[in-house]
Formats: structure tokens, C-alpha cells, sequence
């Protein structure tokens, strides 16, 4: 057979194939990278349970890895089935929106992690919590430092408000996407002066 | 790469889209291309959750979308005979020597022969693959094998 040529697939017909693709419920993960936010490029991603990840990682290439051993290797860019995600970030950007009502899949999250971020989900907007408080709060009063580690692996940061838990001294310690993120969705949130 | 090699869906899709629409509107030209190319993708979408691994992955696209061309044609001439040139050339010499060796079957069998002998697909994958289910698989595939053994007797 002779080499094929080929060009790029038409936007037209790409779209078309991304949204029915969507649309056929044959997707372990729809995802779409939201490049303008005010923290800089976020990827997000739906499973059919729901919110799956939202990551800082401007070169999604090792987040589409993860998301493939975790939830299976269908894994699209369908931005329309991030339709209702986007929006409620927008909102939330821009000061509209104090809590998200969104379906949330954590289902590849450990036992433990998934403990402490739901307890992680009570801390309203605007306000911040300590490590040591969370970790007393699931009944581990010493495991400071684990839940720690608990909200380095966040994988739903901002809708699951880890910017919120800072150090018992009020420091802001640690954000695993970087300090300037933290501060300024606690500055959005009027938590940080 | 995942354990097993299989590269997340929309990688796949973007090394091979631009081909496999080019090989489709060579074959059927432009409108039907179209059509077919979404076709295609869509069934390689189904099937991808069940692959084994991910060796071959181009081949097993453009078999795919040389059963959406044969499909599509048929719906359309149902009566017709149609030449068709399924199986698609590989680096691996096994592929290539499985291609001609069921050169003569029927295109539904010579798929089933090939993905599942060629790619070592199990049935589930190849039904979707063809648009149709295991059990047909399965029946194409078996089919297939009783004819080649059947040529190679009379020959």
C-alpha cells in the first residue's frame, strides 16, 4: 500500500467527533484545558460519576497518563461535556460563587485522603483551618503531617478548598500549585488582607 | 504510558486522525470520508477500553476504518461486490503475512482473522471494532479459519 498523505483533520469535523464521542458514554474521562483563568491554565475533568481532576499543570502529558491508569485509558478533550465545570469556575473567579455544586469521583482517592477532604469540604469560603485542626477533626489529632500530604495530592483542588488550611502559626506553608496561587484565591476570598 | 502501553484515548486519536481521514477519502471521497472517519473513531473508542496492549495501534484503526468503508458501501449497495482492501501493512512481517494469506475471504472474516490472529484482540475488542458483537466475532473469525483451511486442502 502507498504512504498515505495527510493534513490536519478539519476543526469542523474534529469538534464533531469530540462531541459525539461525549455524547456516546464510551469516555473514561472527558477533560478540557481551561487556558485563561486568573491562576493560569487549569485542566479539568469529568468522569460519568463526575468531577475527576483538576490540575495547574500547564503540559497535561503526565496528568493524561494518571488519569488513564486511574480511570481507564479512554481519555478525550471534549470541551462541551465541561460545560457545567467551566462555568462554575468562572462564577467562582469572579467572586460569584461561594461554594460548587458539582458530583465529585473520588474514587481513585485512598481511604484516608478521602476522609479528610470531605471534612476539607466543610471549611467555607473565606474562612481557613490549620493541619492539626483536619487532622483532629478525623479523629487523628497527630497526623498533622499526613493530612499535609493529603492536600499535596488533592486531586480537585479549588472546588476541594486545600488553599484554605494554613500553618498553626497562620503561615500559608505549602500549596502544591505554589504559594502565589494560594495567596491569591485567599485573597479572592477575602481570607487574606 | 499506562501499565500496559495503552496511551490515553486522545493521544491515539491525534497521531492517527489525519491519516485515517486520508485514507477514507481516498477510498470513498470526500463526503462519506467524513461520515466514516467519525464512525471510525467512534467504534475504536468502544473497543479501546478492552485492548490488551498497545502495539499496532495504526493498523488496527485502519482495519478498523476499511470495515467502515466496506460497512458503509454495503448499506448503501447492498447487493453489490465490492473490492476491498481491509487489512493494513505493519512493521510486523506476521501482520503482513496473515494480510495475504486471507487475501481471498470475505472482508467481515479476513477483519476478524486478522485482528484476532494479527493483533491477538480478544472478541469483545474485534466486535466493536466491527460494529457488531462478540458472538459475531467469534463466528467471522471461525468462519474465516474453516475457509482458509478449506482453500489450503483444495490447493
Amino acid at each position: 500500500m502507498t504512504p498515505i498523505e495527510t493534513g490536519p483533520v478539519p476543526t469542523v469535523l474534529d469538534e464533531r467527533f469530540r462531541a459525539a464521542a461525549a455524547a456516546s458514554g464510551d469516555l473514561d474521562v472527558a477533560y478540557d484545558v481551561l487556558d485563561d483563568t486568573p491562576v493560569g491554565p487549569l485542566l479539568v475533568g469529568v468522569s460519568e460519576r463526575g468531577l475527576c481532576r483538576v490540575g495547574f499543570d500547564p503540559e497535561p502529558e503526565a496528568e493524561l497518563e494518571r488519569l488513564a491508569r486511574q480511570f481507564g485509558p479512554r481519555v478525550l478533550r471534549t470541551p462541551k461535556a465541561l460545560d457545567g465545570v467551566r462555568s462554575e469556575l468562572d462564577e467562582y473567579f469572579a467572586g460569584r460563587r461561594h461554594a460548587f455544586d458539582l458530583e465529585l469521583d473520588l474514587r481513585a482517592t485512598p481511604e484516608f485522603h478521602r476522609r479528610v477532604l470531605e471534612e476539607l469540604n466543610r471549611v467555607e469560603y473565606g474562612h481557613t483551618t490549620t493541619y492539626g485542626a483536619l487532622a483532629a477533626q478525623v479523629g487523628a489529632p497527630r497526623a498533622a503531617r499526613a493530612v499535609g500530604t493529603v492536600m499535596n495530592r488533592n486531586p480537585l483542588p479549588i472546588v476541594l478548598p486545600c488553599h484554605r488550611v494554613v500553618g498553626a502559626n497562620g503561615s500559608l506553608t505549602g500549596y502544591g500549585g505554589g504559594l502565589d496561587r494560594k495567596e491569591w484565591l485567599l485573597r479572592l476570598e477575602g481570607a487574606l488582607l | 504510558m499506562s501499565r500496559t502501553g495503552i496511551p490515553p484515548f486522545e493521544r491515539f486519536y491525534e497521531s492517527h486522525s489525519g491519516e485515517v481521514l486520508a485514507f477514507l477519502r481516498r477510498r470513498t471521497g470526500r463526503d462519506r470520508a467524513d461520515d466514516l472517519f467519525q464512525e471510525t473513531f467512534l467504534r475504536a473508542l468502544r473497543a479501546y477500553g478492552r485492548l490488551e496492549h498497545g502495539e499496532h495501534l495504526r493498523a488496527w484503526v485502519l482495519t478498523i476504518a476499511a470495515n467502515a468503508v466496506v460497512d458503509g458501501a454495503r448499506r448503501e449497495r447492498p447487493t453489490a461486490e465490492l473490492a476491498v482492501e481491509p487489512a493494513v501493512e505493519d512493521e510486523r512481517p506476521p501482520v503482513e503475512e496473515l494480510a495475504q494469506l486471507t487475501d481471498g475471504l470475505p472482508p467481515k472474516e479476513r477483519a476478524a482473522v486478522v485482528l484476532r490472529y494479527g493483533y491477538d484482540l480478544d472478541y469483545d475488542a474485534i466486535g466493536a471494532a466491527l460494529g457488531s458483537n462478540e458472538q459475531a466475532a467469534r463466528q467471522a473469525a471461525s468462519a474465516g479459519v474453516r475457509r482458509l483451511r478449506k482453500e489450503k486442502k483444495e490447493r
